[in-house]
């Protein structure tokens, strides 16, 4: 809270005049309009009895628009109905880093956000004591009003918010926080406030932003990713109907290299027009001469012959070494060893890259379905030579992220093009672009061997992981291994080796980045070890967690076992594990902490004679703390669960001399409506801090497909997709 | 001059090039955004909108060849600007959509379905809906919102 800006609010007599808060000139979503009150930069109250709750964070399907205000809620005991959601303007000193990613809006935000509507709420019940000349212990709150149950006197929070914004700040002391069993939103299942919008067809999303006089552009990068235009027939181009303007933007790197607050740009040529589709039409007349002596000559069939090769030699390097491995291995009574991989894949966010850019009187303003506005702001800054104030980026609904909108490539090229011509312009990538130009999810090549007694308990573990690089010396961007504490610190031999194979494809974080391909491979391993060691898997696996305990106290990014093993044996009892199964037909089970939350799923599947694999149900159960919206937390676990089947099934990118060979969807399917299982979800709600559920749920379920159908048909499978064995969903 | 009939209105569309696809004639020239880009080539359904009742993506077909048909788009779903589809309520009721992108695209296909089958079946529902994709998984929510419609609002 910042008290020079309520100081300010005092001086000018705030009500009823229309006042810019001078920090957040930046942007207007945040100024004050008349018949409105600031109570902090997350709350304004309304005359009409609406308040305003500002949404830090931007939205791109995670619902962080609906529950990051209702923690604000909950505390301020607003009356939900009549909250009115905007997003916050960008300003780094009123809100932090505003991004959406590694599932850490809820983390990161909940202190934060239960003070604001705590504080507010203090400052009304201050105000009420001094109009209604009672003590404060006297009042209480509900659905946006005081009440003073005494003298059956209520006051509505419309009516106490200029007095409210005048008490003096309390203590942090003085602080009073609801208890979880006091709730009365939080937990609850509450619709996405943007869902009118959605099913209407309102402008919501980066996409629908339409500014008078503007003009729409497409970008032609190099097929080979990291060529260059020697020369265009821009002539020829500006000729044709529609085409306000074609040139060469002389890129700042060649191959793209994951920093989203960088300002790379890629070498292309910019069309641009007065539509989408002259914009489009005029590409398909475009000739460009591509120098492709800076391109990537990535094969990706070479770069997963030469891991397979790698993953049966000795590390290159060792990174942990605990115990004796190789010792271990000599004296147990079993050694299993496999060598799990997977493909490239693309994130393909429904919603293809796009930025509304417009550049004006030397400053730059953005419109950017981004994940991570702070950083375009910085990126902006440095591309342009311009200093932060002269750069102005509004949050927009991205339509999906999955990780693909945290670089703010798309951005940069906007502002590039917007800098050449004296209007706003919308970049608009096509599905081709969107896939061709992907920061990709790297492979994952992980070479497991592990150590088993003659009681069938695992003795030793070895991980030698085989990453893509770009320099032969450090693992690509989200390639390589998690620095995890498990099954490290449940294993007394243990040993991480890594090996580095080259490739110039540039790679991202995608939806749980290294988990969602190491957990099919760990998880997997484990059900080998367990079938080896002829034991019931889900035992074997709760014995290799061991002791319940926090290996970290205090952290929440380090494994609770106990929440672990609480996580699958409540999935075992929700699926039956150990009900007797027809031929052809088995449960698969899998466990994977990440993203602070543990989740155990179980996958009923059967498998025909064509390998044919029909997933009948899935069972989700998570532990994120207390739960803030359980319909929004049971559908990223739905979602997450989906996704993961989609990139189990059939996603698979694949490179030659450079270039991408999936164009659209027919050649890189989601999986479908007629494709998907019926999913069941359940939260433990612990007492721990609540955690996001955009991603945790979906590392498991790979495994917990593939361990069913190996105990189906007694096929492992060790590579991702599974289309690449013959398999289909 | 290219005019069409668009929810119920006849919407000039100037000197439009007549291979537009209907796509980016709605977006670009009508600001109808609701109607979605997302693949181009028929693929995800993003673009469904009804021509003379039959779901049809906008993104194949051209301007040139849809004068005098009767194109409906997700903004002219409902009676008026008032009220709701009552699959557009079903979807608020079911919490269906995640990032939103698709579901435009999927009401518009689920309401040809029920103007052909008040009552479809499952099976039904998963073959109308196949050519609709939704990234961020929302199907189970989906077959559910078509089924309280289909039982509430038929």
């Amino acid at each position: 809270m910042d008290l020079d800006r309520r100081q300010f609010l005092l001086l000018t007599g705030f009500s009823g005049l229309a006042i810019g808060f001078p920090g957040l000139a930046s942007g207007t979503e945040a100024s004050i309009q008349v018949g409105q009150v600031a109570i902090n930069h997350y709350v304004q109250i309304k005359t009409d009895g609406t308040i305003v709750i500002f949404a830090p964070n931007p939205e791109v399907g995670q619902g962080v628009r609906t529950s990051l205000p209702m923690i604000v809620a909950e505390e301020l005991d607003a009356d939900w109905d009549r909250v009115i959601v905007k997003s916050a303007a960008i300003d780094r000193e009123k809100y932090g880093s505003q991004f959406a990613g590694g599932s850490t809006s809820v983390l990161r935000r909940w202190p934060e956000l239960r003070k604001m509507g705590a504080l507010a709420r203090h400052m009304l019940l201050s105000a009420a004591a001094e109009q209604l000349k009672v003590p404060v212990t006297e009042l209480t709150t509900a659905r946006s009003r005081v009440l003073h149950a005494a003298s059956g006197k209520t006051l509505s929070y419309a009516d106490l918010a200029e007095s409210a914004a005048r008490q003096p700040l309390p203590d942090d002391s003085a602080m009073v926080f609801k208890q979880p069993g006091d709730y009365t939103l939080l937990g609850r299942r509450v619709a996405n406030v943007d869902n009118r919008a959605i099913v209407t067809g309102a402008p919501l999303f980066g996409s629908d932003t339409r500014l008078p006089g503007m003009l729409y552009a497409t970008y032609v990068k190099c097929p080979a990713i990291g060529g260059r235009p020697r020369s265009a027939n821009l002539d020829e181009i500006k000729a044709l109907p529609g085409v306000v303007d074609a040139f060469i933007i002389e890129g700042t790197n060649d191959i793209p290299l994951y920093d989203s607050v960088s300002d790379y740009v890629s070498s292309g040529v910019a069309i641009v027009a007065r539509s989408n589709w002259q914009a489009l039409k005029a590409r398909q007349n475009l000739e460009v001469d591509w120098d492709l002596t800076t391109a990537s000559r990535d094969n990706s069939a070479d770069i997963r012959k030469q891991a397979a090769r790698l993953a049966g030699q000795v590390g290159a390097k060792t990174l942990v070494e605990q115990g004796d491995v190789e010792t271990a291995f000599a004296a147990s009574d079993q050694v299993v060893e496999s060598f799990y991989s997977t493909d490239f894949a693309t994130h393909a966010p429904l919603e293809p890259q796009n930025c509304t850019a417009h550049f004006k009187d030397g400053a730059i303003e953005v419109w950017a379905p981004t994940q991570t506005p702070t950083a375009t702001v910085a990126g902006l800054a440095k591309l342009l030579g311009l200093p932060g104030d002269k750069v102005t980026v509004h949050q927009i609904r991205g339509g999906g992220g999955f990780g693909r909108r945290l670089e703010n490539d798309y951005a940069r090229e906007s502002a590039l093009i917007a800098r050449e011509v004296s209007a706003p312009v919308m970049l608009q990538w096509t599905r081709e672009d969107d896939i061709a130009f992907d920061y990709f999810r790297p492979p994952g090549y992980n070479a497991l061997k592990a150590a088993l007694d003659d009681r069938g308990k695992l003795t030793a573990w070895q991980h030698h992981v085989i990453a893509v690089s770009d320099d032969g010396e450090n693992a690509n961007k989200s390639a390589g291994h998690r620095n995890s504490v498990f099954p490290r610190q449940r294993v007394e031999h243990f040993r991480l080796t890594s090996s580095l194979v080259p490739s110039q494809t540039p790679t991202g974080p995608m939806r749980a980045p290294v988990s969602n391909t190491y957990a099919f491979a760990e998880q997997s391993f484990i059900h080998e070890l367990a079938v080896a060691a002829k034991r019931d898997h889900l035992e074997f696996l709760v014995e290799m967690l061991g002791k319940p305990e926090w290996l970290k106290p205090g952290s929440p990014r380090v494994i609770h076992t106990g929440r672990a093993i609480n996580t699958i044996r409540q999935v075992a009892k929700n699926a039956g594990w150990g009900r007797n199964m027809p031929k052809g037909r088995a449960l698969g089970l899998s466990f994977f902490f990440s993203h602070a939350t543990p989740v155990a799923e179980i996958a009923e599947v059967s498998v025909d004679g064509d390998r044919k694999v029909t997933i009948h149900k899935v069972w989700v159960v998570a532990d994120c703390g207390p739960v803030i919206n359980l319909s929004g937390a049971e559908g990223q676990c739905q979602g997450s669960v989906i996704d993961g089947i989609s990139t189990l099934a059939r996603q698979s990118i694949s490179i030659k001399a450079g270039r991408v060979e999936q164009s659209n969807f027919h050649q890189y399917p989601l999986l479908r409506i007629d494709q998907h299982p019926e999913i069941d979800v359940q939260f433990l709600r612990s007492d721990f801090a609540p955690t996001g559920m955009g991603e945790p749920a979906l590392p498991p379920i790979a495994a917990a497909v593939c361990n069913a159908i190996y105990s189906a048909t007694g096929h492992r499978i060790r590579h991702m997709p599974i289309s690449s064995e013959g398999f289909s969903i | 001059m290219l005019t069409l009939k668009i929810n119920g209105e006849s919407r000039s569309l100037g000197d439009i090039d007549p291979d537009t696809p209907l796509l980016w004639a709605l977006r670009d020239t009508l600001g109808l955004v609701g109607t979605k880009y997302g693949c181009g080539i028929a693929q995800c359904g993003s673009c469904t909108v009804h021509v003379d009742g039959k779901p049809s993506r906008a993104c194949v077909m051209r301007v040139g060849q849809l004068q005098g048909r009767e194109i409906i788009t997700i903004e002219g779903l409902a009676r008026d600007s008032d009220t709701l589809h009552p699959l557009q309520q079903a979807w608020i009721d079911q919490d269906v959509a995640q990032c939103g992108y698709c579901q435009a695209g999927q009401i518009m296909s689920a309401a040809a379905l029920l103007n052909s089958k008040p009552d479809p079946t499952d099976q039904e529902i998963e073959t109308a809906m196949s050519g609709n994709l939704c990234r961020c998984g929302t199907y189970p929510r989906i077959v559910k919102a078509i089924k309280n419609a289909a039982a509430g609002g038929a």
